[in-house]
């Protein structure tokens, strides 16, 4: 066949691109690919595609996208740790004249994967699909502001993951490291594919998450419950605002500036080269611009979980409400003005970098105000060491320390030592595990019987903790000791036979949190099969305080049959104080937004061109862009988008809920 | 607040609204736009900031002395600055619900929009032609990125504006209609705003360096 | 005690509002204001700059700069219809937010970007770091 012809066909694209001559990549591949099938053909057998596409897919219901949001954020928290464990192995066994058993462009990728999963298809998922299914039940709304944004927005991150999986049987992945910086990932340096795969996967994604962001703001804005104002909404709301806030302050930072990437290897501009005036470390300034907030994005969720169940398991009002709104909001404002202290040593002088240094030293105070805030909260209070507690107690003791290692790098004369060293790794593993994820995990075990009717189950619940604490303390603390050692990130072999030790015990904590990982599965698996003996009939089983507790679990459709009405910002403590009792008649017809496919067929069409851009395959890219604009413009002309949940329905729902509450006080 | 729970200690408080009514749709839809014109600022502010940054790398290449054409620019704004105030004619017109007025001034102002994009690609080809290409030099790299993604903003805006033409025609002015015909406007005159950025800070101070 | 719960509603964002939550749409009046101060506002720096009336070009930008600041201040007012009370207020405390956000980016972004230059180019004279 004539080859220009095929070139433009299909681009770039070749057999070539697929990886059958890499036995580790073959070899993943069969076990997804068996994987994948067994579930379609499980999903057939059963025939759910149907169940899956109406309740699911197409769902407008906060609730549902929230728990999407959730899956894929495990899913993909699988991927990212297999990264993690390969490169755990590596530097474990690259010693003495061995290369291990990666050789050096796999093993790049694998680290570069590892941070941009971990960090936009790990944590954003779950931070977000907390936050999309709690807030609006914390405020006593019905969904979110905007419904069908929020589906869109969610198959638009879910684009982004499958670009960046893609990867890894079609094509590669960047090498870049998770930033990205050129001049390596500019054309000349990096002509293969995997850059194109990271700019549009985080492109995608980045559109889902800014549109979630201004949609979750306005929930919280405009959606509230009568009575509820801007302080009296729960600490977990507060943080949200903020969060959001931050996303849709930031990720425009991150869309503008991968854009001028893309512009340089695409067009041949010069931003970002070596000559014609273009200048790399524009791209390092503005990346971090938003990569800096992007931690308190992450962080701040994980904050305000913390908040809800220190609260709730002290069986005390939290400490200091006030003080944490405002240190909330100076976090918000303060980590707009630190970005420079990831790169103090690219020369700024010291004007420069003795500003940024002070800035992230005072970013310190508000957080320490927290942590003393959760202290004086559990000071004399019931504590009951249920799940969710344990993990703030893992939480308070191990964040302490990345706080404090923090700190020691924001001193520019210590960071000239350790940039780029195998502490800094530590340090933002150690806030990124310690907060972050201990963060989600507390929130998943505390918010899991709301959303399913029936608790996660202790014991494996407990052997997971364990491993992943003790397996973290193991993983990171040599490479503290190593990055004092003056070993820096991203090396692949070892000369220095005495550093072995330390990673051959990091590999070990690495190892056990592959058990901690793998105790989690079976928790959520013994959960499930128990569930009759975990059931909650109550809607309240740990005795919280704030509304998402009011209503039953898991929430009916409509989430409240009336909305409520607030005196104090622990709504539902307050109410149960107070004698409240569920109203039994008087219902009305719920108004609710209709599910639509649009969001699905958008965030595809962009998924697609994004793959046409990839491999330079025009035709596709401009075919899938002008369907995407069709597609949207088309819905504008879809006047059929809300309905009336009648109030038969509602009934008979908040009867069998009457039957249910009353079946559960007798036993 | 505390003194209002004391007083109703006795009396049964009510822990729900008892007569509700649906929620408007698109109740928040303007400030849920307004929240998205401020993030597309940021990238424009982001866009800004690196023609600050390089718009001085000349590459030994063309300077903005060279290129630029203000008279030009001032009829490009002109266009602008018109369309601008014939969309307000069309909102205008829009509150007192005289369609055919309001298709008439949303047509103007698409044609003012039309002329001005049609300057701006003459002046692009224009550049172009005299080999200051985008590749040329970062200034030139920065100057049609800020300018051209103004440019882009304008084209998205005239489609926008299309769609809601036919809309408006084959449903009237609906309250949905209304409702994106005022987030339009807000985005028509966020652009006028960001423009007043770009003939300042590129072409006005490009041309005093 | 339903009163109360009324009474409480205004704070509690936008419960039962209208779709355009307050938001004023100007008048023939106000759009003609705007527009003509809008043409005065970008005439004048146009002229300045095209006629080289002042000769100093630093006094020139200056006034050129605080002319388009005042010209953005009249759309926002004119225009956009920018007050304190649209949507109770969220609106322009975002716009205020997003104005302290992009004087950070940009003015953070030159200054750093500023050293970086002076501090890393090459023939240039350490002992002199800013």
């Amino acid at each position: 066949m004539n080859p220009d012809l095929v070139k433009m066909i299909f681009g770039r694209l070749n057999l070539e691109a697929l990886p059958i001559h890499e036995p580790i990549l073959v070899g993943t591949f069969a076990v997804v690919a068996t994987g994948g099938l067994a579930l379609f053909a499980i999903v057939t057998y059963f025939r759910l595609w149907t169940y899956l596409w109406r309740e699911w897919f197409t769902t407008v219901d906060h609730k549902r996208i929230g728990i999407m949001y959730m899956i894929l954020g495990i899913v993909m928290l699988l991927r990212g740790f297999a990264d993690a464990l390969m490169m755990r192995l590596q530097q474990a066994i690259a010693f003495g004249g061995s290369d291990g058993y990666l050789p050096a462009h796999h093993y790049d990728q694998i680290f570069t994967a590892h941070g941009v999963i971990m960090i936009f298809f790990v944590a954003m998922p779950l931070v977000t699909g907390l936050m999309n299914y709690v807030v609006p039940l914390q405020i006593g709304a019905r969904d979110v502001s905007f419904p069908f944004l929020n589906n869109f927005s969610f198959w638009m991150t879910v684009g982004g993951a499958v670009l960046v999986m893609m990867s890894l049987f079609v094509g590669e992945f960047a090498r870049t490291g998770w930033l990205a910086y050129p001049p390596l990932s500019n054309i000349g340096y990096s002509p293969d594919v995997g850059v194109d795969y990271y700019i549009w996967g985080l492109q995608v994604a980045g559109v889902g998450t800014t549109l979630s962001g201004i949609n979750l703001i306005c929930t919280i804005v405009k959606l509230r419950a009568p009575g509820m104002t801007m302080m009296k909404m729960p600490v977990f709301t507060w943080t949200s605002l903020c969060t959001n806030v931050l996303i849709v302050a930031s990720f425009p930072v991150l869309t503008a500036v991968l854009a001028l990437l893309s512009l340089d290897r695409y067009v041949g501009t010069n931003f970002f080269t070596n000559d014609f005036g273009g200048n790399p470390m524009m791209y390092v300034n503005l990346i971090w611009i938003w990569g800096h907030p992007e931690v308190y994005i992450l962080v701040l969720p994980a904050f305000g979980i913390f908040s809800e169940v220190t609260a709730t398991f002290s069986g005390k009002r939290l400490f200091g409400y006030t003080s944490m709104v405002y240190a909330t909001v100076v976090i918000t404002i303060l980590s707009y003005l630190v970005w420079l202290h990831h790169f103090f040593t690219m020369g700024s002088g010291a004007s420069v970098n003795s500003f940024f240094g002070i800035t992230t030293m005072i970013i310190s105070i508000p957080t320490g105000a927290k942590m003393f805030n959760w202290l004086f909260t559990m000071y004399r209070g019931r504590i009951r060491f249920e799940l969710p507690m344990m993990w703030t107690v893992a939480f308070m003791l191990t964040f302490v320390i990345g706080g404090m290692t923090g700190v020691l790098l924001a001193v520019p004369p210590a960071d000239f030592v350790l940039h780029n060293s195998l502490f800094l790794i530590a340090h933002f593993h150690n806030v990124i595990i310690g907060g972050v994820l201990f963060g989600l995990f507390a929130g998943i075990n505390y918010w899991f019987p709301k959303a399913f009717g029936f608790r996660l189950d202790p014991f494996w619940g407990k052997l997971s903790f364990w491993f992943w604490v003790s397996g973290f303390y193991f993983a990171f603390m040599p490479l503290y000791v190593l990055g004092l050692m003056g070993v820096t990130r991203r090396l692949r072999v070892f000369d220095d036979p005495s550093l072995q030790i330390w990673f051959i015990i990091a590999g070990f904590g690495a190892f056990l949190i592959l058990l901690g990982i793998v105790a989690m599965l079976v928790q959520f698996a013994v959960s499930i099969l128990r569930r009759e003996q975990l059931k909650d009939t109550t809607g309240d089983p740990w005795n919280a305080r704030t509304l998402e507790w009011a209503t039953s679990s898991p929430p009916p459709d409509y989430n409240f049959a009336f909305t409520p009405v607030v005196y104090d910002n622990d709504a539902w403590w307050d109410m149960k104080r107070r004698g409240y009792r569920r109203p039994l008649t008087g219902f009305k017809p719920i108004h609710m937004p209709s599910n639509t496919g649009t969001g699905i067929i958008l965030a595809g069409f962009a998924t697609v061109m994004g793959f046409g851009l990839i491999w330079y395959i025009w035709w596709l890219a401009a075919v899938s862009f002008v369907a995407l604009l069709a597609v949207a413009i088309g819905h504008t002309f879809n006047y059929h988008r809300d309905f009336h949940i009648p109030t038969d329905e509602v009934v008979r729902t908040e009867d069998a809920r009457t039957r249910v509450l009353a079946a559960g006080a007798q036993t | 607040m505390s003194v209002a729970i004391i007083t109703t200690q006795d009396s049964e408080p009510v822990f729900h609204v008892i007569d509700e009514h649906d929620h408007p749709e698109g109740a928040s839809t303007m400030l849920g736009f307004w929240i998205y014109l401020m993030s597309d600022c940021l990238i424009f502010a982001m866009l800004f900031a690196t023609y600050g940054v390089l718009g001085g790398n000349y590459a030994a290449g063309p300077a903005p002395k060279d290129l630029f054409d203000l008279k030009l620019v001032a009829l490009n704004t002109t266009m602008l600055l018109l369309s601008s105030i014939t969309y307000g004619f069309a909102m205008l017109t829009m509150e007192k619900s005289r369609i055919g007025a309001t298709q008439a001034w949303l047509a103007i102002t698409g044609l003012f929009g039309l002329a001005f994009l049609g300057i701006e690609l003459t002046e692009f080809a224009h550049m172009i032609h005299e080999g200051a290409t985008p590749q040329r030099s970062a200034f030139l790299s920065s100057f049609f990125t800020l300018v051209g993604t103004h440019g882009l903003h304008v084209t998205f805006g005239l489609l926008w504006l299309v769609t809601l033409m036919v809309q408006t025609a084959r449903f009237g002015l609906t309250e949905a209609n209304r409702r994106r015909l005022m987030c339009l406007s807000m985005f028509w005159h966020f652009l006028d705003v960001v423009w007043i950025g770009v003939f300042t800070f590129v072409y006005l101070l490009g041309m005093l360096r | 005690m339903t009163k109360e719960a009324h009474a409480i509603e205004p704070n509690a964002g936008g419960h039962g509002h209208a779709a355009h939550g307050g938001a004023s749409h100007g008048s023939l009046q106000s759009y003609l204001i705007g527009f003509g101060l809008s043409v005065v506002l970008t005439a004048v720096p146009f002229w300045l700059v095209m006629t080289g009336a002042i000769a100093d070009k630093q006094v020139t930008a200056l006034i050129v700069l605080v002319l388009a600041a005042v010209q953005i201040v009249v759309h926002m007012v004119y225009f956009l219809h920018m007050n304190t009370r649209s949507e109770n207020g969220w609106t322009m405390m975002a716009m205020i937010f997003t104005v302290i956000m992009v004087v950070i980016g940009l003015t953070g972004s030159l200054w750093v970007m500023h050293h970086l230059n002076v501090n890393m180019m090459p023939l240039h004279d350490m002992s002199q770091m800013p």
